[in-house]
């Protein structure tokens, strides 16, 4: 194996963020620029919605029901287990909502991205949609950007709704909880921080996905091989950079928020 | 038309013209990898001339048409398209002049989730606000001038090489650029489709003007170009009369070690002294 000095491969680095940033940079600006596109918009927002939407049920609600099986055991030795809405309710909504769904459809739309786009790139489409005068990013970067935006806030509240009820089944049929009162807690105890929290990650979320998977498919070099490794790093790539964004976002917010 | 359509006169003409020039490559370096590939050539494409680039595998010949359309840039040098220096475009700036430039990928390069419909159209969809049906007739038109009509609703996958390497010049020829790149749009064909292809090429310098750069790698097929013209009359290719061959606006290319070693007409190729040339000429 070649032996590369550390000083190349950060370069390398850093030039990989500079190329993604412009990326990102540039499907933004298009959003402001004719033709839009919009076709390519709803056939995507079709793909990346309603082809998600079996798997974010699925896991929202189990991750609910998880949640309040957990959270009963534990509440139950502090005889207070008529808090459970209320935990179930908060942490679906901050936390576990946004970054389940987002981790599922980084999973499946990333990955699908990156090899799209790159055999594209291998086969020389992209270079044929540039020669033909058609502006690559414009008409197959920037629609996946929007429509993963618009996508994974929708599917996101359709998962927290999805996880409190998972949590009620469990509160309910296990614990002999009062189906209305749970309801009542777990909506009460939601105030505006805590939705706004919850809504803000899937934007940002939703833009990590697309602007990753389409990054590492524009720049899969080698074949068959190279879109393969392409997949499989834009899915990487992106679930950390969701982890760590979450990480942040959530401490910067409770900051602002002041949260006690 | 009956006549062949200009005169060597009429191309020398027009070639010492810098204003009529399609294409100027001006000392266009360019490396790979630290590997030199062109080594500061230049050449001149006249308006409506169609000029055929040889060289041995790997020699740049494919390079050259990618740089002509800005999809690469070059290490140094200038190269103009249609007045406008391209090395000095950006991106955006560049898919304005590629409208006017259509180009014939060496692997066809045709966007293989589209129909054969959809990938023809490309183009007239993309530049305007025109339905599905307004595009149809010219769709037909530039299919039928491939003789591939009923491959409409077929997708690329479905259809062997030779076919789609027509349907790739029908989605270049959509628009009648006014220039026009094939990469070996003979490479690997049987004769018979080959000789449809160096009519369709024909066809497209004599009736409409095309300036063309044209890569290949069999020089027959470029000598049949310089002794036939296309008879509009008869709407066929036909052998120019004996003492006018070469008298089409056709030249002649040769790269060898990144150099051009050799530019001009039929007839200077024949002529030529060059061992290497005349070896690749026998
Ligand atoms: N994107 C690239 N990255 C690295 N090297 C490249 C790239 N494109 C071309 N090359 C190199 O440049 C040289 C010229 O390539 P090019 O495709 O222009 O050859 P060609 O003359 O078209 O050959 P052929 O007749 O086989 O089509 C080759 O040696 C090739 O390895
Ligand atoms: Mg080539």
């Amino acid at each position: 194996m070649e032996l590369i000095s550390p000083t190349e491969i950060a370069k390398e680095k850093v030039e990989a963020v500079q190329d993604y940033s412009v990326l990102a940079g540039r499907s933004i600006a298009n959003l402001f620029r004719v033709p839009r596109y919009f076709a390519d918009m709803v056939q995507q927002a079709d793909l990346i919605g309603f082809g998600s939407l079996p798997i974010v049920i699925l896991t929202g609600l189990s991750i609910g029901a998880e949640l309040a099986l957990n959270s009963a055991n534990t509440l139950q030795r502090f005889g207070s287990l008529s808090l459970i809405g209320q935990l179930v309710s908060v942490g679906m909504v901050r936390e576990l909502g946004p970054i389940i769904t987002g981790l599922m459809v980084a999973g499946r739309n990333s990955s699908g991205m990156a090899s799209e786009l790159g055999s594209m790139i291998v086969t020389e489409q992209i270079d044929a949609m540039r020669a033909l005068g058609t502006d690559p990013i414009k008409k197959l970067v920037t629609p996946r950007v929007v429509s993963t935006v618009f996508m994974l806030f929708f599917l996101t509240i359709i998962s927290d709704l999805l996880g409190l009820f998972g949590g009620a089944l469990i509160s309910t049929f296990l614990y002999g909880m009062d189906w209305r009162q749970y309801w009542s807690t777990a909506w009460q105890i939601l105030v505006f921080q805590d939705v706004f929290m919850g809504l803000v990650k899937p934007v940002l979320f939703g833009f990590i996905i697309s602007t990753v998977g389409c990054y590492y498919g524009m720049t899969a070099r080698g074949g068959t091989q190279g879109v393969g490794r392409a997949t499989t790093q834009a899915v990487v790539a992106s679930s950390v950079l969701i982890l760590v964004t979450d990480l942040v976002v959530t401490k910067l917010l409770m900051t602002v928020f002041a949260y006690h | 038309m009956a006549a062949p359509p200009a005169t060597t006169e009429d191309r020398q003409q027009s070639t010492q013209d810098p204003t009529s020039s399609a294409v100027v490559f001006e000392d266009v370096s360019i490396a790979f990898e630290d590997k030199p590939v062109l080594d500061e050539i230049s050449f001149r494409l006249a308006k409506g001339e169609t000029k055929a680039i040889f060289g041995v595998a790997g020699s740049g010949k494919s390079t050259i048409l990618k740089l002509a359309l800005g999809l690469i840039r070059p290490d140094s040098g200038h190269i103009y398209v249609l007045g406008e220096d391209v090395t000095a475009m950006r991106e955006e700036e560049l898919f304005d002049l590629r409208r006017k430039i259509g180009i014939v990928f060496q692997e066809s390069a045709l966007f293989d989730s589209l129909t054969v419909r959809e990938n023809v159209a490309f183009r007239l969809l993309e530049e305007g606000d025109v339905t599905e049906e307004e595009v149809e007739r010219p769709v037909r038109e530039s299919l039928s001038f491939v003789e591939l009509e009923n491959t409409v609703d077929m997708f690329p996958s479905e259809l062997s090489g030779g076919m789609r390497r027509r349907v790739a010049i029908a989605r270049a020829i959509i628009t009648h650029p006014e220039i026009l790149l094939y990469d070996s749009p003979t490479g690997g064909l049987d004769p018979v489709t080959s000789t449809t292809i160096i009519e369709l090429i024909v066809k497209q310098r004599d009736v409409y003007k095309t300036s063309s750069l044209l890569v290949s790698h069999r020089l027959q097929d470029a000598f049949m170009m310089a002794t036939h013209y296309f008879d509009r009359k008869t709407n066929q290719m036909q052998p120019l009369p004996p003492g006018m061959r070469g008298e089409v606006p056709m030249g002649f290319l040769i790269l060898k070690d990144g150099k051009i070693i050799f530019d001009g007409d039929v007839h200077e190729l024949a002529k030529s002294k060059d061992e290497y040339i005349k070896e690749y000429i026998s």
